[in-house]
Formats: structure tokens, sequence, C-alpha cells
């Protein structure tokens, strides 16, 4: 069937193209999306231009939510509200799929969700509940992202976790620090960030510190680092050296430029370094499924939200764009009428 | 009920050097009718899609829509008429003889030849005759409307900006359409090109959908070779 997909052809620059999608699997009418900072470096054209050369025109956008338009094999009924996974493996492999050199990513390996329809293989579509916050749940798969790193770390982590620390406050953070809240209860939960103007909104953290500004005598288990580009560089540094032995550094912050590590320290202390990136069905599922078990999390998740924008053409989709990359803080979600 | 009708009754002069009409010849791997219809069939609001064709092309394209859609009730062909609001009135008669509608039902007419039509314009149409009793899709005009009465002179440049494209769905409450269908004077019938015009010679009001540039509709050989175009270059 002949699909409308809006591309983006050049930095700043949208096209609408056709396209044809086979009957096969889930078709899904997108209505509420979220800009993604990967997405914000091609529209403003900061990746390398070899990359871009070779990506583009590509639909942007990986982060959504639709409704179901058609089933070929009657899994979901239309209406079906419905978050999509935009990690799409293709052949198994003997890592998690989300690190599999065989799958493809939305918005990154082909096209994102800004098109009139989108077609999915069943397993790439998870049913959300009807009574969901649909402004949230557009940024399900950041959270995911989040959920997946927290996953990985529980399954390394080989001493307590009395106390952890997150740096980094930005929307990465502030998800990441909600979620470690959540999911270890007894644990200490320590935000480290540069912005006074954001750390106010972190209230569900037990401490909040701001990067030059931490008491000499404070230790975490573990950390987290939700800050990316070169500014990740002192934040591994601060952690690796308040840590205590044999804890877990979680990397979440993507940089184009690469950054120096005191492996001095990481031998010493016996600190293992974990990389995360990207999601998988199973920590969709999960979100999910925290979400439906504790709804006062869209309360707080709420607080990211900074843009609402309807777009109804291209020019929109545009100025939502340009609205997102001067927001120091929070995510832009787009009510997908185009 | 939601009716979609696809207006296939056209015989494709304006094509040239062809004689099968334009919705028949092929666009990437099928024909042109079959991706319009498409876009009807997986809308589940849709009830019933009537397919309206020349009365020698019903079998061609009751076989065409079983190789490409397979079997699927929710489609019938059925003859289309001599002009397009008879071909308009031969699925409004067709709905009263096989359904029993009320004030809410509506209908979606499309043409067969506009195989670019989105998800998102069949379900404005829908939420707009739903609301307003009828609807036009359609896009800003782009180029200067000139007037020429003569067709030698320039008689009148409207401001642009009042002035837009019409394309189609245009959607109708079905009772509302029938009722002015019935109303029309022959010489009302006559000047009748477009079906929303039965509604403003009533004086009765018709809400825009917003269309798409892409909304294209195949009308000359240039269209469709375009149109193939744009697809070959999706597979390369």
């Amino acid at each position: 069937m002949i699909n409308i997909v809006y591309r983006l052809k050049s930095p700043k620059f949208f096209e609408e193209s056709i396209d044809e999608i086979e009957l096969d699997g889930v078709v899904v009418r997108p209505t509420y999306l979220s800009i993604c900072q990967a997405d914000q470096r091609y529209y403003q054209g900061s990746r390398p231009a070899e990359i871009l050369d070779k990506k583009l025109p590509m639909a942007l956008i990986h982060e959504g939510i639709g409704e179901v338009v058609f089933d070929s094999e009657d899994n979901f009924k239309s209406g079906d509200k419905v978050v999509m996974i935009p990690n799409t493996p293709f052949g198994g492999d003997v890592c998690r799929a989300n690190y599999s050199y065989k799958s493809k990513f939305r918005g990154s390996g082909f096209d994102g969700f800004t098109s009139d329809l989108i077609k999915m293989e069943s397993d790439r579509v998870i049913r959300i509940p009807d009574d969901f916050n649909l402004h949230v749940s557009a940024f399900i798969e950041l959270i995911s992202v989040a959920y997946q790193g927290i996953s990985k770390f529980e399954e390394i982590c080989v001493t307590p976790k009395d106390v952890l620390g997150v740096w980094g406050d930005g929307n990465l953070g502030f998800i990441t620090t909600l979620l470690l809240k959540e999911m270890f209860p007894q644990s200490k939960v320590i935000i480290f960030g540069k912005h006074q103007d954001n750390l106010d909104l972190f209230s569900f953290a037990d401490e909040v510190y701001r990067i030059h500004d931490v008491p000499d005598d404070l230790v975490v288990d573990h950390g987290f680092e939700c800050v990316g580009s070169s500014a990740s560089q002192s934040a591994v540094d601060q952690m690796i050296n308040i840590i205590n032995p044999q804890g877990t550094i979680n990397l979440f912050g993507v940089s184009e430029y690469p950054i120096p590590i005191n492996t001095r320290l990481i031998l010493e202390k016996g600190l293992t370094v974990q990389g995360n990136s990207r999601s998988e069905r199973e920590d969709f599922i999960g979100v999910v499924d925290l979400l439906s078990k504790n709804p006062r999390l869209f309360t707080y998740l709420e607080k990211l939200i900074t843009n609402v924008c309807e777009i109804n053409s291209l020019d929109d989709l545009k100025e939502a764009f340009d609205k997102d990359y001067i927001s120091k803080f929070g995510k832009t979600i787009l009510k997908w009428n185009k | 009920m939601i009716f979609a009708a696809i207006l296939a009754g056209g015989i494709g002069s304006r094509m040239g050097g062809t004689d099968t009409p334009k919705q028949f010849l092929p666009l990437g791997d099928r024909p042109v009718i079959i991706h319009t219809i498409e876009k009807f069939v997986i809308n589940s609001k849709i009830d019933k899609i009537i397919v309206l064709t020349p009365k020698n092309y019903i079998n061609h394209t009751n076989h065409l829509i079983e190789e490409y859609i397979g079997d699927n009730e929710g489609i019938v062909v059925i003859e289309g008429g001599k002009t397009r609001n008879d071909t308009l009135m031969n699925s409004i008669n067709y709905i009263g003889e096989n359904f029993t509608i009320n004030d809410e039902s509506i209908i979606i007419t499309h043409d067969s030849v506009r195989p670019f039509v989105t998800h998102r314009i069949i379900e404005d149409n829908i939420e707009a005759s739903r609301k307003y009793g009828a609807c036009d899709t359609v896009v800003p005009a782009t180029d200067t409307i000139v007037e020429s009465v003569d067709g030698n002179t320039i008689s009148n440049i409207p401001v642009r900006s009042n002035y837009y494209q019409g394309q189609t769905p245009q959607s109708f409450n079905i009772n509302k359409l029938h009722s002015l269908m019935c109303s029309l004077t022959e010489d009302e019938t006559n000047i009748l090109t477009d079906a929303c015009k039965i509604f403003t010679l009533k004086g009765e009001d018709v809400y825009l959908v917003e269309g798409e540039v892409t909304n294209i509709k195949i009308t000359y050989p240039y269209d469709l070779k375009l149109a193939n175009t744009i697809l070959e270059d999706q597979h390369d």
C-alpha cells in the first residue's frame, strides 16, 4: 500500500515522500511523538557530514505512540493505543537485540515515525492502557532506555546498593533518578548536576548536589552517567573518584567525541563500566507495567514536558524542532495531525 | 454507517495513447485503483466500499480485487454512471437498496485516480462530514488564478489567498446529499461538475479538510509517469 513519509532531506529541510508498505503486519497511525537529542543532531546537521550523506533523506523520531489501524493477524484491534519499539532485529544474535549489529533502529538506520502510517511487526508494538497520559507515553521509549540500563545494572552489581549516584540533570538523569527511587526504594539516590533550575525539579531524590559543591567525604556505591557529550568526561571522573570499590559505572550519555577515562583508578577499585544504549521489547513491557502499577509516576514525568506542538504541516514540524532546540530542559511532544 | 464510494467511472479521455482507463494502468507493482482501494480497506470504520466502474470493467475490477486484496466482503463493484453525478447517484441508490441508513450515515466519495490519499485525510473527512454534514478536501492555491471569460484576455485576477484547489475525498451526510440531489432543477444539474457544488448551490455549508500536495490526481500520461518515477525512486 502507498504511504506518505515525511523525511529530513537535509538539515532543517523536510519533504514529503512516497513509500510502499506491505499489509502483512500491524499498521499504526502515529498520534503523539517526542523529539530526542539524536533527532535534533540530524535536524541541526551536527552529525559528521559523511553520516548525514549516508543516512538522509530519512524520517526522524523514534519515540512515539499511535493507534492501530490494521492488523493482518488480528492480535490488535483497530483503535488500540500502542507504544512503538524503534529497534528492529533482523535475525537472532548472542547479545540483546538492542546491541546487535543485525538490528536496525528507526530514525537512525531507517525511517522514523513521521509518516501517515507506520508498518510494524506484531512484536514491535506494545498495547498501552487507555488511561495512560498520552504526552508522557510519547516518550516511553526514553524511559525504557533508563529501565534497560537499570535492569542490566542489577544483573552485574555485586556490592551493596545503599547509595546510588546519578550524574546529569537533564531528561535522562531525571528519568533514571525517578526509576531508581521506584525500583530500589531502600537505596539512597543522589543527583549530581550543574543547573540549579533543573535540580530543583528532582524533589524525589534523597540528596541533590551541584557538581562543584560535593562534600569531600561523600561516597556512592554505584554511579549512573546521564550527561553525554564532552561534559561526560568530568562526570565520569568525579564518579570514579567517589565510588566505592567494586562499584559499577553505568554509562548512558552519548558523546560525539572520545572521552578519556582514568583507567588507573578503575583498576585500583575493581570497577565495572557498563555501556547502555537503546532498549528492547522486554524493557517497554517493564515500563508499561511499572507505569500501570504506579500511575503517580506520570505526575513526576509530566514535569519534563516543556513544549506540546500540534503538527499539521512540515512548517509546524520545523517550528517544533526549533522550539525544542532552544529549550534548555525537557521534552517536546508532537501531536501528530499530519 | 460509513460508506466509501470509489469513483472509477471515467474512461480516461485525457490520458491519450491507451484504451485502458487510467485507473487500471499500473503504478508500481499494481493498478492505480488497487492502491486507492487499499487505503479504504484498512480503515475499519468504513462499513462498505462501493467501487463504481464502467460496465465493461466490472468483472476486470473484481478480478483485480481478488488478485491483489483477496476475498473481501466489504467491497462491492457496481456500474458507474454517464457523469460524475450519475455515478454518485448510483452509489446512493445502491446504499438505499441494500442498507438501512439513518441521519448519521455518511459517504466518502473519492477519485479512483488519487492513490496517494492519506489515512489522515480519510479520518478528517469522516470527522468533518459527521460534524458538519459535508466536507471537501483542498490545498491552498499556489499559482495565481486568472479568470478569462473569452479565453483571450484576463477579466479578473482574484485574491489568491481566498482560493483553494479541490482534491478528493468529498464526504457527505447521505440523507442530506440525497435530498439535495433530488431537489436539483435540470439547469442546476447541467452545471454540476462537482458534488460539493450541490451543497453550495442550495446554500449549505461545506467544511474544508486540509489535503496534501502529494494527493495528486492521475489525469495525464505525465502524471502516471511522474507517479511511477517517484515510486521507483523509493525502491532504489
